[in-house]
């Protein structure tokens, strides 16, 4: 069944290409309803009351780093180097789970502060589009997790570099779309 | 070795299957199902209508009918139908062994099932949704709509949704990568164009959906403001959420339809398809403009007359790619040598019935005249002639095309043709009344109407057709029992047709060709053009093209294995949608069974130990 394919592209890297497209709209969705509904907020507390710009600067920072880990760990593991493509997949799922907990950091503070999910619009906008976000980045830090144990248990290695590939799709454009949350939400504020 | 084990037939053997050709007879079987089910639910409603202020059915029960059939047709009866065919013909029209991920497509399969079960789940509890089909806000927020009912549309709808981007990603991905050699783009048959199309729209159009439910829902349970007015926010958002993928969602619908005449009808014509590039570039932009155009269903909700005239205008130009498409196969039958078959009938049937709920789609293209035509029968009439006219005429074309192939048996012409001629008449008698009982002003979703309107002998008429849809499954049941019991075999190309499914047996084996086929034209199997010199000796066609399968594969043939775990993924997600129902347990419970499944469904061996 795996041979080669009609555009020379494997199925699943095909597949991958294929979702982040349907991903796009979903997340274009999301972001044009922030959008629209940026400034129409009638209850405080406001969003430039509570965005904390260096702070979410900073994770937003370990989040790009981590598409540059991702990169060294499929360098790593196409060249066969299971030590480094351990070194930088964790380091990767690290960056994410930093990310992660910045996150919920922000999160708990904005409930503390009297923004709970419920609140206003902008809470209501704010959370489901960072927290779609979220979950996504989540999603991805278990993903290279399975793929840095199975390094470890040595079911892992450059056969295997198209697996890795297809993850490095997923999780850069996930950065990517951090990218254009945190221009849009923190820097547009 | 996978090829020479016996096919097994017991449940766990369709529990658990890969084959994409078990796995649209699944998806046949309960989107029929489901259509009779809205069917029945439609059968009602015109039994309450028959005359004016009847009071066989409540206000209350006719608003959850109305809500039921319209999202049963369109989720659970048409996509799947649709779905059934790109599963049974794409890969065998594309002369692949499967989908490009044969797993994948069986959790299509069941999240599609577990969705429409979990919606009908709702009529026992008799908490139905009654917020129509479209579900508009804030009508159906948690102020107005209290019960569950709207809980059970958007959770079967997001559930359901999932396996549908699924579906479109894996047949994108089978289309476009899965094709037999020498089989370019410009090759296809096009049926495969259009399931290739459908499944673009399907992985574009539904992710909007998906942010609306999820709104919704979020209203709903959590006490978000995305549609509160009070809070500072456009309840018309939802219109433009919902319709940014329903109208895309009537050309996922139709397309597949268009895609099956225009295989149909040159095959029982005796000629090549007229215009063929002209025929796949006009899907393609029925696709695209099919993006543009979603407010004129909101047309009566005042956006301004610069919007409501862009996107009027947007409207009217999908009339051309159509139009070329219905006189591309007028010029296909024109001067063929016609065979009026059941399928051909059905062909014809669509390129008449449709052209007259496209005519009136024009109609209402434009704002003024749709600002008198919005929410009266006249729409009604509209989409019930696009949608049977169109969408299941093509489903009953492809139905009596492709049964042979599926089955290996025949069906019988005469009550295939009572069958036509019956629903070609319900459909008629049930919908062509409306278009006057609209423009004489009768609203839809309304449960009765008052007498001396001038309305009661229309709706006489509407619904004595709706009798005669019932009627109209008489002779197709006859048939199906006929054929079961004594149809004749078919042999692998019972209708001479030119595409490549028709070279492998009927039904075909489990693996679909025994030698993958090299392809050097369109139309493979008619070779009008073939250099003498390239002929091989006796009757055979020269050409790449052998015109038999070989009865055994010349070497093993590697098949995916069968799973449990894309059933016990589907599961997980039924139980995380039942515990959304208010039981935070359920909903982790089912959360750990969905990751369980994915877990063991990524390190499972796809394929036979001999793969590896």
């Amino acid at each position: 069944m795996e041979g080669p394919t009609s555009t020379g592209i494997p199925n699943r890297k095909l597949a991958m290409w294929t979702f982040i497209g349907s991903e796009c709209m979903l997340f274009g969705t999301l972001i044009a309803t922030y959008m629209i509904y940026r400034g129409r907020n009638l209850v405080p507390p406001y969003p430039h009351d509570l965005l904390n710009i260096p702070f979410i600067t900073v994770t937003t920072f370990v989040l790009l780093m981590s598409s540059l880990m991702m990169v060294l760990a499929l360098a790593a593991v196409q060249r066969n180097d299971l030590r480094a493509t351990k070194l930088w997949l964790g380091l990767t799922a690290l960056f994410g789970l930093i990310f992660l907990g910045g996150q919920y950091y922000e999160f708990s503070h904005f409930v503390h502060e009297g923004l709970p999910l419920s609140r206003n619009l902008f809470s209501s906008t704010f959370f489901v589009l960072t927290g779609t976000h979220g979950a996504h980045v989540a999603g991805g830090v278990i993903w290279l997790s399975t793929l840095l144990v199975r390094t470890v248990n040595g079911k892992l290695d450059a056969r295997h570099a198209e697996t890795v590939e297809i993850a490095g799709l997923y999780w850069h454009f996930v950065d990517v779309v951090w990218i254009i949350l945190f221009t849009l939400i923190y820097l547009l504020v | 070795m996978a090829m020479t084990e016996a096919h097994s037939t017991g449940i766990w053997s369709w529990l658990t299957t890969v084959d994409h050709k078990r796995i649209a007879i699944m998806y046949f079987v309960v989107g029929f199902a489901f259509l009779l089910v809205a069917g029945f639910e439609g059968q009602l409603i015109r039994l309450q209508l028959a005359a004016p202020e009847r009071s066989f059915l409540d206000p209350d029960l006719y608003n959850q009918l109305f809500t039921m059939h319209g999202t049963t047709m369109v989720f659970f009866a048409g996509m799947p139908l649709v779905v059934a065919f790109f599963n049974f013909v794409v890969p065998l029209q594309i002369g692949a062994r499967d989908v490009a991920f044969p797993r994948l497509n069986a959790f299509s399969f069941w999240v599609f099932l577990f969705g429409g079960l979990f919606l009908y789940a709702s009529v026992p509890l008799r908490m139905m949704p009654d917020g129509g089909w479209f579900a508009y806000m804030p009508l159906t927020n948690r102020e107005y709509s209290p019960g569950l009912g709207i809980d059970f549309y958007v959770l079967s709808l997001l559930i359901s949704g999932v396996g549908s981007i699924a579906g479109g990603l894996n047949f994108l991905v089978t289309i476009l990568n899965m094709r037999a050699p020498g089989m370019t783009f410009m090759r296809m048959p096009l049926f495969t164009w259009m399931a290739l199309i459908v499944s673009a729209l399907i992985l574009l159009a539904f992710p909007p959906f998906t942010v609306g439910l999820i709104f919704m829902l979020f209203d709903r349970s959590f006490g978000t403001h995305f549609f509160d007015a009070a809070a500072g926010a456009d309840p018309i958002l939802w219109q433009h959420l919902f319709w940014v993928f329903g109208h895309p969602e009537v050309y996922i619908l139709i397309l597949p339809a268009f895609g099956i005449v225009s295989d149909v009808i040159p095959t029982f014509s005796r000629k090549i398809l007229f215009g063929y590039p002209v025929v796949v570039f006009s899907g393609v932009l029925i696709a695209f403009l099919g993006f543009g155009v979603w407010v004129h269903h909101m047309f009566s909700v005042g956006l301004g007359p610069v919007v409501n005239a862009v996107f009027g205008g947007a409207t009217m130009l999908i009339a051309i790619p159509t139009g070329i498409k219905i006189f591309n196969w007028i010029a296909t039958m024109w001067g063929g040598r016609l065979r009026f078959r059941t399928a051909m009938l059905y062909a014809a049937g669509l390129v008449a019935t449709f052209t007259i709920g496209g005519l009136s789609g024009v109609m209402h293209s434009s704002p003024p005249a749709d600002l008198q035509q919005t929410d009266t029968y006249f729409v009604v009439a509209h989409f019930h002639y696009v949608l049977i006219g169109g969408t299941v005429f093509g489903l009953f074309c492809g139905f009596y095309y492709w049964f042979p192939k599926a089955t290996g048996r025949m069906l019988h012409e005469g009550l295939g043709k009572a069958h036509f001629w019956l629903t070609f008449l319900a459909l008629n008698v049930t919908f062509f009344p409306m278009h006057f009982s609209g423009l004489l002003g009768m609203p839809r979703r309304t449960y009765t109407y008052a007498e001396g309107l001038g309305l009661d002998i229309f709706n006489l008429i509407s619904t004595i057709g709706a009798f005669i849809f019932t009627l109209s499954f008489v002779p197709l049941v006859w048939n199906l029992w006929r054929t079961w019991r004594r149809g004749e075999a078919a042999g692998p190309n019972p209708w001479d047709a030119s595409t490549l499914e028709w070279t492998t047996a009927s039904p075909p084996p489990h693996y679909n060709f025994a030698e993958i086929p090299t392809v050097d034209r369109r139309d493979p199997l008619w070779h009008p053009y073939i250099e003498p010199e390239s002929r091989d000796e006796g009757d055979e066609p020269g050409g790449a093209v052998p015109r038999r399968q070989p009865d055994e594969p010349p070497e093993p043939v590697v098949m995916p294995n069968p799973s449990y775990w894309p059933l016990v993924l589907a599961v997980g997600m039924l139980l995380m949608t039942i515990g959304a129902l208010g039981s935070l347990g359920l909903t982790l419970f089912g959360l750990l069974v969905t990751a369980v499944g994915l877990f063991a469904w990524a390190f499972e061996p796809p394929f036979g130990e001999e793969a590896h």
